[in-house]
């Protein structure tokens, strides 16, 4: 398998801490991101390491006992740490105030604490397995203000940063989900949802395992991921994964099913929008686009992976050290490792060998993989780093060795123009809203993002097609029809040709002397701008003289 | 007189109403004029010559219409009327049979080259035997002085769906080397050469079409081969070639045409496929023999885009005609238009008192985008030379057996009198002749386009019908015509 088969990579800057050992625990922090090595109990100095952050933050804390759970607010202001069942203990990171700790009891009686999840720089939430807490911190004060709580059995919970949702996992079955949304000091209830069980539980235990869900953003909106291991359709027999469409307002819906065709232990990341499947057993991984179009069967959308199951690509373990000159050559990594922690969106961390990464999609090697050029573009264009992969795939389908057909180069151009007129769109609207008085600052008018997948003209025209229409071995027929096919979609989508577009092929037109089609073409204005054609220098004036 | 050797190679004998015979003839170079005269005017004939290749020339004799009279003694006397001919028509009717025998011949030369004398003979008397059958002589008027090409009126988006189509279609059926596209009988693309695309227009358009314009209208033409399995319903059919694609006897003949006889010289089958009112011509290089799987094909390929494409097509224009005059969309000006023209108004004839207009004749009804009843009723001809582009309002529809025209022969040929002052000079010029009693006509020529126009209005004078033209150029051309 060559380099240019493997679609999943790890990054090549991890973050590198000391690995878990019976006396150094790790810890990983979702909001943050940050990984912490607490040494004897923080005794002997914990490290934090963010992905960001190239300047570790290091102290030392007093050994007060095993710690269970331990986590910065945003900005790294205060720190807590939960050492006992009841109690949280805080300290402030705050320049010139006290660093002495205070502890913050929860206040449900008998309650265990089952964790804690900062949702601002000083708002904080215990999840204990009555209830859940939500309180106010004032670090000056050295205290902890109730701002509301919620009784409820928990089993488990779990919490999405992005999308600052806390799911409660309640019943004695645990398939039942309680979701809580928090923003500027407000706690709000979101309606419970049943995750649908394989099949009907033969004893009253738990059955909904935290390992099987996940919670991520995908394309702007917030799913709760269940990986189920048994379809419930007796005939096929391989796990799936369910997604749970959780909008801010309004029930929860079972959207998409993702087929993974195989059984066994599977991880879950979302990377630049796909869902990413890891099977351990086969070493390999899958992903999914939701976006691409799948089956939908009245209620919910069927969706198989995008492309062929594939390893994550191989990695060698840089060997950091004091002296470079050591002639010691890196380690392959253990891939798929059954010591790897898996934390969305796309994080893998491997606790025995101490790196943290971020998984990442390369999509040069999806090209060859994906022969169908429409659901190719597809797919490219929801994706971040696009345009020069786009602009490559349009070069290759024009190549001598490579050419798509006609009808092929003509969905690729209107699946581009269609993504260039929407921001075209979108970029006249706030245009005239602005001409229309509104002021720049009204929450209402965002000037539009120009995303990589908006592929104008003029990218066009100096990547692809006077590269293209310079080319020696290509038939000029096949030029002058890629030129009208890529001006007709422009048209189609009502968008203004460019003047060098005409320029383009009035020249293609003029070298091959088809001075005739010119003809024809500027006589349906084809061919005609406001702008003058500076080619109309090259033309005989015949040219000039029959609109 | 005129004496000279020459060899005769080939005569026709055949005879209609008013109508001529042609000879060919090889000239033998001792009677080599530096500006060979045109045409012989005599009493009873007028004749026409051509010499289109080199040492090979035509002649074609018309004889004048006639007048019988009763003399005094109460004898039949037949009067020939020497000036009713019109010299450019008729050589411009000499040259088109000489383009027509070369689209589906070859050259005279080539000819010669082949098999001499006798097989050149064979050729002619083959293609003329039917070929004069179909020249309807005495309805030749302006327009084939012209031979120009109709084009239809389209927007800009639903023509470059055409060429996507057409495009996709030469690349799928990689054997094409030319493709035409016609709809309503009108040119909207031509691969081939104007010269070529000219000749090949007419024969469509006067031969081709009409000869399937009648089973249509009698319901014989509705092959929606809903019985062809997996097949998308569609109307495509083949004007040339097999009739029948589920026989498999079918002949998978097409006819040959030779073009781009001055340089490359290429001979290509000609395969004519139509859905509802649109037209293709795909042409393939004549060493390719088609067979009847490639028929099946093309007409699977071809037949649905094509009846889909049509539909677009007919409701596209429909809506364009409903938000304005349909001329807008072809002849809109174009910014590109830089020179400037300074149009002499000349008065160069003197107003014609005709006699009154004929009983059998229409009048001029000039509603081309439904103008009120008090606007000034009118018809024109345009015509560009540079792209052949042809416009008649005068014309109706061509049939297979003649061109009618809805007004008067008399001012058909006042038409044709204008064109023939505009040939002899060449500076742009506008002429004004009051016809009849209620008919003035207009001709102008700027630069390479003509328009005449004819316009029925009471009592009208020369300053009011200037302004008439004037108005009517800036509604139906805007101002691509007259810069003035």
């Amino acid at each position: 398998m060559g380099e240019e088969d493997y679609y999943l990579e790890l990054c090549d800057r991890p973050v590198h801490f000391e690995k878990a050992n019976p006396v150094n625990c790790v810890f990983f922090d979702e909001a943050n991101k940050q990984v912490f090595a607490v040494r004897s109990g923080g005794a002997t100095g914990v490290v934090v390491k963010g992905p960001d952050d190239r300047n570790p933050i290091s102290f030392r804390m007093e050994d007060k006992g095993e710690v269970k759970c331990i986590k910065f607010s945003l900005e790294n202001k205060i720190l807590a740490v939960q050492r006992t069942s009841k109690t949280v203990d805080f300290s402030n990171f705050i320049p010139d105030s006290s660093q002495l700790e205070y502890t913050q009891e929860c206040k449900t009686k008998n309650a265990n604490i089952l964790g804690f999840c900062w949702t601002s720089s000083t708002e904080i939430v215990f999840i204990t397995d009555q209830g859940i807490e939500f309180y106010q911190v004032s670090p000056e004060k050295r205290s902890l203000k109730l701002l509301k709580s919620q009784n409820i059995n928990v089993n488990w919970y779990m919490y999405c940063p992005e999308g600052a949702v806390i799911l409660l996992s309640t019943t004695v079955l645990g398939n039942v989900l309680q979701p809580f949304y928090f923003r500027a000091g407000t706690m709000s209830k979101l309606p419970k949802f049943e995750i649908e069980l394989p099949a009907v539980p033969k004893s009253a235990k738990l059955n909904l395992s935290e390992r099987d869900i996940a919670m991520a953003t995908i394309y702007g909106q917030l799913y709760v991921l269940f990986l189920r291991h048994h379809s419930r359709t007796s005939n096929s027999a391989g796990a799936e994964v369910v997604l749970y469409h959780l909008p801010r307002e309004g029930a929860c819906k079972k959207m998409h099913i993702l087929k993974l065709n195989r059984t066994g232990k599977f991880a879950l990341n979302v990377v630049d929008n796909l869902v990413v499947v890891h099977h351990q057993d086969t070493e390999t991984s899958v992903i999914f686009d939701i976006k691409l179009r799948g089956e939908f069967d009245g209620t919910v959308t069927f969706h198989h992976p995008v492309l062929p199951a594939r390893s994550i690509q191989p990695y060698q373990i840089p060997m950091a050290g004091p002296a470079p000159v050591t002639s010691q050559s890196p380690v392959p990594c253990k891939l798929y490792s059954s010591s790897w922690i898996v934390f969305q969106p796309d994080i893998i961390i491997s606790a025995s060998q101490g790196y943290l990464w971020n998984l990442q999609v390369k999509l040069q090697p999806i090209v060859s993989l994906l022969p169908d050029k429409g659901r190719l573009m597809d797919f490219l264009l929801q994706r971040k780093e696009c345009k020069m992969v786009i602009l490559s795939v349009c070069s290759q389908m024009l190549s001598e060795s490579d050419r798509a057909t006609l009808p092929v180069i003509a969905t690729v151009f209107d699946k581009l123009n269609h993504e260039y007129k929407k921001y075209l769109d979108a970029e006249q609207s706030y245009t005239t809203a602005l001409e229309a008085g509104q002021s720049r600052s009204s929450p209402l008018l965002k000037r539009p993002a120009r995303t990589q997948a908006v592929i104008d003209q003029s990218d066009m025209y100096t990547h692809v097609l006077s590269v293209f229409t310079e080319k020696k071995d290509t038939s000029h027929k096949f030029v002058i029809a890629v030129l009208m096919e890529y001006i007709r979609s422009l048209n189609q989508f009502q968008i203004t040709v460019q003047h060098y577009l005409h320029e383009l092929v009035i020249k293609t037109l003029v070298q091959h002397n088809l001075f005739y089609m010119l003809h024809q073409f500027l006589q349906y204005h084809v061919l005609s701008d406001s702008k003058p054609l500076k080619v109309f220098t090259l033309l005989p004036t015949s040219c000039l003289w029959i609109c | 007189m005129c004496f000279f050797r020459a060899q005769w190679i080939f005569t026709t004998h055949t005879t209609w109403r008013t109508v001529p015979n042609i000879f060919f003839f090889n000239l033998f170079r001792t009677f080599s004029p530096s500006k060979p005269a045109k045409s012989l005017h005599t009493q009873k004939n007028r004749q026409f010559f051509n010499e289109p290749e080199e040492n090979f020339w035509m002649v074609m004799v018309v004889r004048n219409p006639i007048i019988e009279k009763q003399s005094k003694d109460g004898k039949p006397i037949v009067e020939y009327q020497e000036e009713e001919l019109l010299d450019k028509v008729y050589s411009s009717v000499l040259q088109q049979c000489y383009s027509m025998y070369k689209l589906f011949n070859g050259t005279f030369l080539r000819a010669m080259e082949d098999g001499g004398v006798k097989l050149l003979k064979e050729r002619l008397e083959k293609f003329f035997h039917r070929y004069l059958q179909t020249l309807h002589l005495q309805s030749c008027d302006l327009l084939d002085i012209f031979g120009g090409i109709s084009f239809f009126p389209l927007d800009k988006m639903t023509y470059l769906k055409i060429q996507s189509f057409i495009n996709r279609m030469e690349e799928s059926l990689s054997i094409v080397k030319y493709t035409a596209f016609l709809y309503n009988d009108q040119l909207i693309w031509s691969g081939l050469e104007q010269d070529d695309m000219r000749i090949l227009y007419k024969y469509l358009t006067t031969s081709l079409f009409p000869r399937h314009i009648e089973p249509e209208l009698a319901g014989r033409d509705s092959p929606v081969r809903a019985e062809m399995p997996g097949n998308l319903q569609h109307y495509g059919r083949f004007l040339t070639g097999p009739l029948n694609l589920n026989d498999p006897e079918a002949k998978c003949r097409f006819p040959k045409i030779f073009v781009n006889t001055d340089d490359t010289y290429e001979a290509l089958h000609l395969i004519v496929y139509k859905a509802m009112s649109a037209a293709v011509c795909f042409m393939i290089d004549a060493s390719v023999q088609p067979t009847l799987d490639f028929c099946r094909r093309l007409d699977s390929i071809v037949g649905p885009q094509l009846t889909v494409l049509a539909s677009d097509i007919c409701e596209q224009f429909n809506i364009n005609k409903r938000m304005s005059g349909h001329f807008e969309y072809i002849w809109k000006p174009a910014q590109l238009l830089g020179r400037l023209m300074v149009l002499g108004f000349l008065l160069r004839r003197a107003p014609i008192d005709g006699g009154a207009p004929g009983d059998g004749n229409a009048p001029v009804d000039g509603t081309i985008d439904g103008r009120s009843e008090k606007e000034p009723q009118f018809k024109f001809i345009y015509f560009n030379h540079m792209n052949l582009a042809e416009k008649s309002t005068i014309h109706m529809r061509k049939t297979p057996s003649v061109s009618l025209t809805s007004v008067h022969p008399d001012l058909m040929k006042i038409l044709g009198d204008i064109n023939s002052d505009f040939t002899r000079v060449d500076e742009d010029e506008e002429v004004i002749v009051k016809a009849m009693s209620d008919y003035w006509v207009v001709g102008k020529k700027s630069d390479q386009r003509e328009l005449y126009v004819i316009l029925n209005q009471k009592n009208a004078n020369l300053i009011e019908v200037n302004e008439e033209v004037k108005k009517l150029c800036a509604t139906q051309f805007n101002n691509i015509f007259f810069l003035d």
